[in-house]
């Protein structure tokens, strides 16, 4: 049995079906991403004077990504203008060059992670915060119990508040040292993972809920520059309908990464 | 609507992003990012333009 309206444009809908599909996919995901928005303003208008985060993100690094996504949608667009002018050898080309920037998009965030991962805020006993990354632990230690010692790579501070808008002058001038901190010091020490607190937890969910449709749509279009592929040689028509569409949901994506870089790293 | 339809529109949001940027940066002091971001911007009209053109015979629909 022959699927119906894969090439030809359906009569009621004026498109092909997988076009009609892909955009009530596409139309889910708006109110999905639309809700995580929402949240996100209402966190932040809500939160008390001073203790909502500015420049915790590495602005270059999002730059860096943003152009990286922003080329992955002119190529996957050039692979699609490709399929149509029926240059099968250029579509594989530009197919793997948004493969390749996909993955380093994917490889810059998840170092991105790493670096969230391995920061720490530290309570001490005397009242101030001790705030870095962490450069390794001593084999005895154990919060609990009291013993050994951390080393972290960051600065201490007389108030919590200070820890939290980066942008500040005298945050700029701060130059972290190296610094060991025994176990007795300690009062608390958490890192920069999603319970730290609201900002974090509300970034991990947005830009981890990105990243997943980035692989989701990563593999896709490895099929259809790979094994997919084949589809050109029987039935080209098709094979070009089905670009576009994956076509589609990579700009899909891509837009929600210029609402996302903006509203997280730049305010 | 087409792929070319939301290429359009990516342009047109990845060029106001651009501008959006530079200013940001100038008012942060950054006078290097913030003429980096202008000419990004230019950069994006000119390639909208382009590309455009030369997909004047693909339909938006």
């Amino acid at each position: 049995m022959e699927i119906p309206y894969t090439v030809q444009n359906r009569p009621d809908t004026g498109v092909y079906n997988a076009k009609i599909g892909v955009w009530l996919f596409l139309a889910s995901e708006v109110m999905l991403f639309g809700g995580l928005f929402s949240a996100y303003v209402l966190l932040r208008v809500g939160a008390d004077p001073g203790l909502w985060p500015h420049g915790w993100l590495n602005v270059t690094l999002g730059t860096v990504n943003t152009v990286i996504l922003a080329l992955s949608a002119i190529t996957t667009l050039l692979a699609w203008v490709a399929c149509k002018v029926r240059e099968f050898g250029k579509f594989k080309f530009f197919h793997a060059c948004t493969i390749v920037l996909a993955l380093t998009f994917l490889s810059i965030k998840m170092y991105e992670y790493h670096d969230k991962w391995i920061h720490y805020e530290v309570a001490l006993a005397n009242g101030k915060f001790a705030d870095g990354h962490l450069v390794g632990k001593s084999p005895d230690f154990d919060l609990a119990k009291k013993t050994g010692s951390i080393t972290l790579h960051g600065h201490v501070v007389e108030d919590r508040k200070e820890l939290m808008d980066l942008r500040r002058p005298e945050a700029r001038a701060a130059v972290p040292e190296e610094m060991t901190i025994p176990s007795a010091d300690i009062q608390k020490m958490e890192n920069y993972a999603p319970r730290h607190n609201t900002f974090t937890a509300i970034y991990f969910t947005l830009t981890g809920l990105h990243a997943l449709h980035i692989l989701g749509g990563t593999l896709v279009i490895f099929y259809l520059w790979g094994p997919g592929s084949k589809m050109w040689f029987t039935d080209p028509e098709r094979f070009t309908n089905r670009i576009e569409v994956s076509g589609l949901f990579w700009h899909f994506v891509d837009l929600v990464w210029i609402f996302l870089f903006p509203v997280l790293y730049l305010t | 609507m087409s792929l070319k339809a939301l290429h359009l529109i990516f342009v047109t949001l990845l060029t106001m992003l651009s501008f959006g940027c530079s200013a940001w940066a100038f008012q942060a002091g950054s006078v290097m990012g913030g003429a980096a971001a202008l000419v990004g911007g230019m950069f994006v009209i000119v390639y909208g333009v382009y590309f455009l053109r030369k997909l004047k015979n693909i339909s938006y629909l």
